[in-house]
């Protein structure tokens, strides 16, 4: 709340002045090292909640747009989100913080449950136990994509070309096992053209 | 289950890092949505890994925290380790790692910083809107193949329990609020007791 030395955010437009901002990037770092230790499955509920609600670095409707273009970039989403909420504060370096606090330490803690796990594998209830968490994982994917696909009826896209396409691809992709680069060029280039011309009415 | 035994030359080195660096400006919709592209290169393509050790990868890291992503240096931290050593299990883990993050996140950090300022843009709004259906075409074709154990011949095809539990996971997730760390807790229990 006190002035802050602090240089100014880059999107500066939308914020009020008394918002809470990060200190440091240390803060930062900190701060998504364990926003990442909480999320089981998926860290982005996690940020949601600690960012907006609990820190209020910024707004929903902040967090939304980070999200949506987050979302649509290559790279893992929840990574370019935090790499978008640190540049917001610190730029450059404030990306790589933000970056660097939701990978490092979950990294280390996976290698040692792969290590453990190594140990234990040849146990049934092991092999089992994994089995079961494999199936909920897949289960967690299929859900998230189901989520996604609510907001296909606000697509400028019709909803059965939407349809038609998710469900070209989904044969692509499952069945057929063509190659992703090939299914982006067909039918992300397609999807582009027609949301293209859709905007145009 | 048999891991393979593998001699690594730099040059397949290169090519692991390379497909990496490939996937990460492919991974649209998170690095998730490329597992399947990924399965169908390290397992069927070159035989880097077992089946296996790939769907074991992907569920590990999926019940530790943190994000998706760490999948990768699993499976790269498993690469190295059928070629024998700890040393290059841990080379693995840098390559994949560095990989599939490095093109993503500059490429990312740049057009964020651009899309900030032309939200209103219509190509933005296109590409935006003209992606969402593939990219929900990849997270489900990628439920299906981990649910199946990889595609056409997968090993889970007829253990029908399996795919009752992937199904009510997907909508229990969908419909409910419920923290994902119990659907965890109980498909790890639900296969400890042997269920599914």
């Amino acid at each position: 709340m006190s002035a802050s030395p602090l240089p100014a955010p880059p999107a500066s437009s939308t914020h009020e002045p008394d918002r809470p901002r990060p200190t440091s990037l240390t803060d930062l770092f900190v701060s998504f090292t364990l926003i990442a230790l909480q999320g089981f499955g998926g860290v982005l509920a996690v940020i949601q909640q600690q960012v907006v609600e609990r820190k209020r670095w910024m707004s929903n409707e902040e967090f939304i747009e980070e999200w949506s273009v987050a979302q649509i970039m290559p790279g893992p989403n929840v990574c370019n989100l935090a790499m978008m909420i640190g540049s917001r504060h610190f730029g450059l370096p404030g990306a790589m913080s933000a970056l660097a606090g939701i990978l490092t330490v979950p990294l280390i803690l996976v290698l040692c449950l792969a290590l453990v796990y190594a140990q234990f594998a040849s146990q049934p209830q092991v092999q089992g136990a994994l089995r079961g968490m494999a199936a909920v994982a897949a289960g967690l994917i299929a859900a998230t994509g189901l989520r996604m696909s609510v907001a296909l009826s606000k697509n400028v896209i019709p909803l059965a070309l939407c349809i038609a396409l998710a469900a070209t691809g989904f044969v692509l992709l499952a069945w057929i096992r063509a190659p992703l680069a090939l299914v982006i060029a067909l039918l992300g280039g397609l999807g582009c053209v027609l949301a293209w011309r859709g905007l145009k009415r | 289950m048999n891991a393979p035994i593998l001699v690594f030359g730099w040059h397949d080195w290169l090519n692991l890092f390379a497909h990496f660096l490939m996937l990460s400006m492919m991974s649209l919709g998170g690095a998730i949505s490329t597992t399947s592209e990924m399965q169908r290169y390290l397992v069927e393509r070159q035989g880097w890994l077992s089946q296996t050790q790939f769907a074991d990868s992907v569920a590990l890291a999926q019940s530790s925290p943190g994000p998706n992503v760490l999948f990768v240096a699993l499976l790269g931290w498993n690469v190295g380790l059928n070629t024998g050593s700890m040393t290059a299990a841990l080379g693995g883990v840098v390559l994949s790692m560095i990989g599939i993050m490095l093109p993503s996140t500059v490429f990312t950090y740049q057009v964020a910083q651009w899309a900030q300022r032309n939200r209103q843009l219509r190509a933005v709004r296109a590409f935006k809107q003209g992606m969402a259906p593939l990219v929900i075409a990849m997270l489900l074709s990628t439920a299906w193949l981990l649910a199946t154990g990889g595609g056409k011949g997968g090993e889970h095809v007829d253990n029908w329990p399996l795919w009752l539990l992937t199904a009510v996971t997907a909508i229990i997730v969908w419909r409910t609020r419920l923290h994902l760390l119990w659907m965890l807790v109980a498909g790890a229990v639900l296969g400890a007791l042997g269920v599914v």
